[in-house]
């Protein structure tokens, strides 16, 4: 059964005369007040609580939590043999909305490829994170899973990543 | 030194403690209360990141931080806007509910040094009715800072700040009106004197006035749930083109002005400045401390509860609202007016 009828709660006197209410409500936030004090003054002194006070993660000391699928900076992988996945067929330049993706094209020494990327450049200050490239690559060449969230550059000439970096053989640096 | 000049020098010291010690310094705190209690009920840690030479003290540096930031931000006027109003707004709103607090009942009279000291800044017999007039004052510059911003959301919400008025108004005054009959006086000072003299809080005489009042007194406050003229979610408010130290007073303003509410209560209803068990006016300067520190324990206590309740409740729709004040709260503080006087008419 995929509908499932909920009903809706009952005006009663208890609830329409709101105090009874409020006080329910002020009794979830006061245990939820008092329990996460208790333990985070039980954890300041080194007593092992079951559970944290707080759920935050302190983000910039602590490292930031992602999922193993989660959609992230792009990725572009190797054959086998070391060379670049990338046919240069231009489906992923092609379909990008944002236009963030330009690549020029060269001859494969390999007689069986009929082209490969010379460049490869996405300007990740335009980018707008959809996937689309990586749907609608034929060779797998593209994937948005290098877990890397921090992205921010000081210039846009630095937003961009060119095809060595995007491989991974050579680490994103600041233009000088 | 003549016994006049010693007289107002007193007076002076009493009112700027009253304002500057009391007031700004537990709104300040306030701010920091805010951020922490909801974080902390949220299950999160809150703001933590101020620090001074690396000591991050919870946070404590983050009221510091923000009243450093709003000094130091640019004072933007918008055109179409009443150079005047638009800055003497945020001032009648702050000074409205500063004065009130001057005539907050810190402590009763006691003899130290070889003279009486009276720990109330103003002392005034019409003093209830006093505080309730200059806090509705308060409105004004709310209404005032959205007319003169010429902005329509500005205006938008000064218009809910004057409908909410008129929905709290009545019921804060009518509210007390049992207690005060009770009391037989309109002076904040005999009133707990009332109470010490019976050894007999008002929470426990007239309930019903307390709840009925603390509700009222939350709307005065323009705090959630009654933060109807604010609206952050949805207009932003009377103080939408306000920026920089006059944004900074008007957010001052809702601290104060719980500071003012939470006095009365702890006046009329929690004994004021006693505490029971103490004949605190007989200890001399000791007793005068004892009196401050207790009345500024009840003081923060009540404000830990309503800041609870602030970050409990969602926002009431405006017909609730006006609902709430006129067919809930009124007839329910007449109610309680009438019994009141029945109740002392067949006691007597």
């Amino acid at each position: 059964m995929t509908v499932r009828p909920v009903e809706r709660p009952r005006r009663t006197f208890g609830t329409q005369i709101y105090l009874l209410e409020v006080w329910r409500g002020l009794a979830i936030t006061f245990r939820h007040l008092f329990v996460n004090l208790g333990r985070h003054a039980l954890r300041a002194l080194g007593v092992k609580t079951a559970a944290p006070g707080a759920v935050t993660i302190q983000y910039p000391e602590d490292p930031a939590v992602l999922g193993r699928r989660a959609r992230t900076r792009h990725r572009l992988l190797k054959r086998g043999d070391g060379a670049p996945r990338c046919t240069a067929c231009l489906l992923c330049e092609t379909i990008c909305p944002a236009k963030c993706i330009r690549i020029t094209a060269e001859d494969a020494p390999d007689p069986r490829i009929e082209k490969r990327a010379k460049t490869f450049d996405i300007d990740l200050g335009l980018c707008v994170f959809c996937g689309y490239c990586v749907e609608a690559c034929p060779v797998d060449a593209i994937r948005m899973d290098a877990q890397d969230v921090e992205l921010s550059a000081y210039t846009r000439r630095d937003m961009i990543w060119n095809m060595p970096e995007l491989l991974g053989d050579v680490p994103k640096l600041p233009r000088v | 030194m003549s016994l006049a000049l010693d007289q107002a020098a007193w007076t002076a010291a009493k009112v700027v403690f009253a304002i500057f010690g009391f007031g700004l310094g537990i709104a300040g705190f306030l701010g920091w209360v805010e951020r922490k209690q909801s974080a902390v009920m949220q299950d999160r840690i809150g703001a933590n990141r101020a620090s001074i030479f690396g000591f991050r003290a919870l946070g404590l540096f983050h009221p510091i931080a923000d009243a450093i930031k709003m000094l130091t931000k640019e004072d933007f006027v918008p055109r179409g806007a009443d150079k005047t109003l638009h800055a003497l707004a945020p001032m009648i709103s702050l000074g409205a509910g500063l004065f009130c607090l001057a005539a907050l009942p810190f402590g009763g009279t006691v003899t130290a040094l070889g003279r009486a000291w009276d720990l109330q800044p103003i002392a005034s017999p019409v003093g209830v009715p006093l505080v309730l007039a200059v806090l509705a004052l308060g409105a004004h510059g709310i209404v005032m800072a959205g007319y003169a911003s010429g902005s329509g959301y500005g205006l938008l919400g000064a218009l809910r700040g004057a409908a909410q008025m008129v929905a709290y108004e009545v019921c804060l005054a009518a509210s007390l009106a049992g207690v005060l009959f009770l009391y037989g006086t309109l002076d904040l000072q005999e009133a707990v004197l009332w109470q010490v003299r019976h050894g007999l809080w008002g929470i426990f005489v007239q309930p019903l006035a307390f709840l009925l009042f603390l509700t009222a007194g939350a709307a005065a406050t323009k705090r959630a749930p009654f933060d109807l003229p604010e609206g952050e979610s949805e207009i932003v408010g009377y103080h939408v083109e306000y920026s920089g130290m006059k944004f900074g007073m008007f957010l001052m303003t809702d601290f104060v002005e719980s500071i003012v509410i939470c006095g009365l209560v702890t006046a009329l209803f929690l004994g004021g400045w006693s505490v029971p068990g103490l004949n605190l006016p007989g200890m001399g300067a000791l007793g005068g401390l004892l009196m401050a520190a207790s009345f500024s324990v009840k003081v923060l206590l009540l404000l830990f509860l309503l800041m609870q309740i602030r970050w409990t409740l969602p926002r009431f729709r405006f017909d609730q609202l006006l609902d709430l004040g006129w067919k809930n709260l009124l007839p329910l503080s007449l109610l309680n007016f009438l019994a009141t006087i029945w109740g002392i008419y067949l006691w007597r």
